[in-house]
């Protein structure tokens, strides 16, 4: 039993056994009908998936979990509000918004190296600030962004774009529902998976080729990818590029996928249950594959969307109950900052 | 001149900051007085909290994102002070009091932590801090009431389990301010002075001073400077660091107190977490690093960060016509202040 633990690790075993007694308990002791709350597992991870998979490069690169990651993020929105503003719909906007989106990130990817190149050593913590200084300038922007479509600003002379955009005609679900198909009262969002997935294989094909070896040799020994021959402040500065352009694409990905886009604080803290659900997968502070995206992602995800519903169903049965609506969302903390606080003080092999 | 040079150069955040400060005040068209009065309110309500930073950036632990712990504990205090109805001077003593054996408890546990994660307190304080505020929502929306015996309904929710979230203090807000307040003309108009609390902070900086010139406050500063070496001379290093953090938790824990008392309710789950940022920011402010603060730069700091912060809003309506921008604007700098702290101390100890 031990020793398959160890082989399955840690915190993805707890996790699965934790969400295997979730989904038992959903089935068991409520009227929850199981294949939508699967359905939408689903479409959770499909959501968050690729900011997840955003954190790799960053990770191999040798620049630690990316928490500047809403800096990306940042890019992602304003590429889709210059397309919503433009009033593109369909297909063309929301692939239009993820390569805007993506080009403006490159460039903003890259001043972020050049500054993480500066403070080695502390590159997390920085990060960190990069973030919320990038939430914290992106409102400004909004709220001085000279939007002509009326959709997006405050009807009756308010000030700046709103909080909440919709993007209902635009291109809303439009991966979700590509070549969709129902299972029981849900539906398996094929595009949505199969498009994260397509990224996974991309960014695993690329760590594959000369240069992400490369990139990985850099981030892992400095020294010695220095001594033969590899350009090592180049391969950091791609992989936080990289980080970067797939956290535009990420949040593009996010919002078609919720219906809405989200301005203001709304990107503040994604950056700690993103950078969670990697360490869930197997992650560490130097070490990240694909398939800790695609497990960790999927689990965490998973008990986070079974939990919120399960608790609720739960507390109607219960007299009194009501009291307890907030569990859903307290262990949603606590779990994942947990899990960064073990990342940050386990020891590591080096 | 390559002296004054030097100085403005070792002096460049304070100097900006003042700068920023100055034009504020000019482009806000505030009154003068108005301006002092709530100046040194804002003094007396956030100077304890910053000079509780000190002491863990002198034993070489960066800025202590964890001070977040020891508001946690002070605003325990306060909880348990109202739920039992206390009123006065003597109920606020008592909030410190009780908030002590909190603070030590889970000071030594953010000690115990930090000490695993030696190059990387920073971020692990900050990351804790959200963690213990899962497991104080857990307490005090869950538990407080059904577990915790907390029975004052004026605190709780109407449920009667977990506390309501906003708290008015009506036993201890605002005491200390009114405590001592003399005030004098200045311009025409009465300038009121929160004495009660600046004496408390003036003997908090004489004690932080006396402290640091003790046998203890030097093995700490040799701790600071160089762990290997005090290591080797001798020094216990992680008992050190960990009296450097129960110190500060337990200095938080009653500066928070203050803080509260001076606003007069608590907002039960987000009044701590505004804490650990701001405190932050205007130490920096001041002008010091993750490696070297003094009192003067905490009351240095405490004063410009808090005017930026008045000014800010108003001047964002009189420049551009929108307090809005003004809000975003001092909370980008707060933001802004510690990242570019921060990596101009990473960019200096690279080169250094």
């Amino acid at each position: 039993m031990m020793g398959l633990m160890e082989r399955i690790g840690w915190t993805r075993g707890i996790l699965a056994i934790f969400l295997v007694g979730l989904w038992f308990v959903t089935i068991v002791a409520t009227d929850l009908d199981f294949s939508i709350l699967f359905s939408d597992c689903l479409v959770r991870t499909g959501m968050n998936g690729i900011l997840v998979l955003a954190l790799v490069p960053a990770v191999r690169g040798g620049v630690g979990l990316n928490f500047g990651i809403p800096l990306g993020m940042i890019c992602g929105l304003l590429g889709t509000i210059v397309f919503m503003d433009a009033g593109i719909r369909g297909p063309s906007g929301l692939f239009g918004s993820m390569v805007l989106g993506g080009a403006i990130g490159a460039l903003a990817g890259w001043a972020y190296s050049r500054l993480l190149e500066a403070v080695k050593g502390q590159e997390m913590m920085v990060g960190i600030y990069v973030g919320f200084g990038a939430v914290a300038g992106a409102s400004i922007l909004w709220l001085v962004y000279p939007a002509q479509n009326q959709e997006l600003v405050w009807p009756l002379g308010g000030e700046g774009l709103r909080n909440t955009l919709v993007l209902e005609g635009y291109f809303k679900q439009l991966l979700d529902r590509f070549w969709s198909f129902p299972i029981g009262s849900g539906f398996f969002p094929t595009g949505l998976l199969a498009f994260w997935l397509l990224l996974c294989l991309l960014v695993g094909l690329f760590l594959r080729t000369r240069v992400g070896l490369a990139l990985s040799t850099a981030g892992a020994n400095p020294r010695f990818a220095e001594s033969s021959g590899i350009n090592v402040r180049a391969m950091r500065s791609l992989g936080v590029i990289l980080s970067t352009v797939l956290g535009a694409i990420g949040i593009v990905v996010f919002s078609q996928s919720y219906g809405f886009v989200q301005l203001y604080k709304a990107p503040l803290l994604m950056a700690f249950p993103t950078v969670a659900a990697l360490l869930i997968g197997g992650a560490t502070v130097r070490v990240a594959k694909i398939s800790h995206v695609i497990v960790g992602t999927f689990l965490f995800q998973s008990v986070l969307t079974t939990s919120l519903p399960l608790v609720n169903d739960l507390i109607q049965q219960a007299e009194g109950g009501e009291a307890y609506a907030n569990i859903p969302e307290i262990a949603r903390l606590i779990i994942s900052n947990g899990i960064i606080l073990y990342a940050l003080t386990r020891k590591e092999r080096a | 001149m390559s002296r004054v040079r030097s100085v403005a150069v070792a002096n460049l955040v304070p100097i900006l900051f003042a700068v920023l400060c100055i034009g504020g005040i000019v482009s806000a068209h505030i009154s003068l007085p108005l301006l002092a009065n709530e100046i040194l309110v804002r003094l007396g309500r956030n100077l304890f909290l910053v000079l509780s930073l000190i002491i863990p950036v002198v034993a070489g632990m960066g800025l202590n994102f964890g001070i977040v712990i020891g508001a946690m504990c002070g605003q325990i205090g306060l909880i348990i002070i109202e739920n039992a109805g206390g009123q006065g001077v003597g109920a606020l003593v008592s909030a410190m009091a009780i908030s002590i054996p909190f603070s030590l408890l889970f000071g030594w546990l953010t000690g115990l932590l930090l000490n695993k994660a030696k190059g990387r307190e920073m971020i692990t304080g900050m990351i804790l801090a959200f963690f213990a505020n899962g497991i104080y929502q857990f307490a005090f929306l869950i538990l407080a009431g059904p577990v915790i015996p907390l029975r004052n309904q004026a605190i709780l929710l109407d449920s009667g389990v977990g506390l309501a979230v906003t708290i008015d203090l009506k036993g201890t807000g605002g005491i200390l301010e009114h405590l001592l307040r003399p005030s004098f003309p200045f311009l025409g108009f009465k300038v009121a002075v929160p004495l009660a609390s600046l004496l408390l902070i003036t003997a908090l900086c004489f004690g932080i001073r006396w402290y640091l010139r003790t046998k203890s406050g030097q093995d700490l500063r040799a701790v600071g400077q160089d762990m290997h070496v005090a290591e080797i001379a001798g020094h216990n290093v992680n008992r050190n660091r960990m009296r450097a953090i129960l110190l500060s938790t337990v200095l938080g824990g009653i500066g928070h107190i203050i803080w509260l008392s001076s606003i007069g309710s608590i907002n039960t789950y987000q009044s701590h977490e505004q804490v650990g940022p701001y405190a932050i920011a205007a130490l920096l402010v001041g002008g010091a690093t993750v490696v070297h603060a003094t009192i003067w730069h905490a009351i240095l700091g405490t004063l410009l960060f808090q005017t930026l912060f008045l000014i800010a809003p108003i001047a964002g309506q009189e420049l551009l016509g929108s307090p809005q921008i003004g809000e975003f604007f001092r909370e980008f700098v707060a933001y802004a202040v510690i990242g570019v702290t921060l990596a101009l101390h990473a960019w200096k100890s690279r080169r250094g």
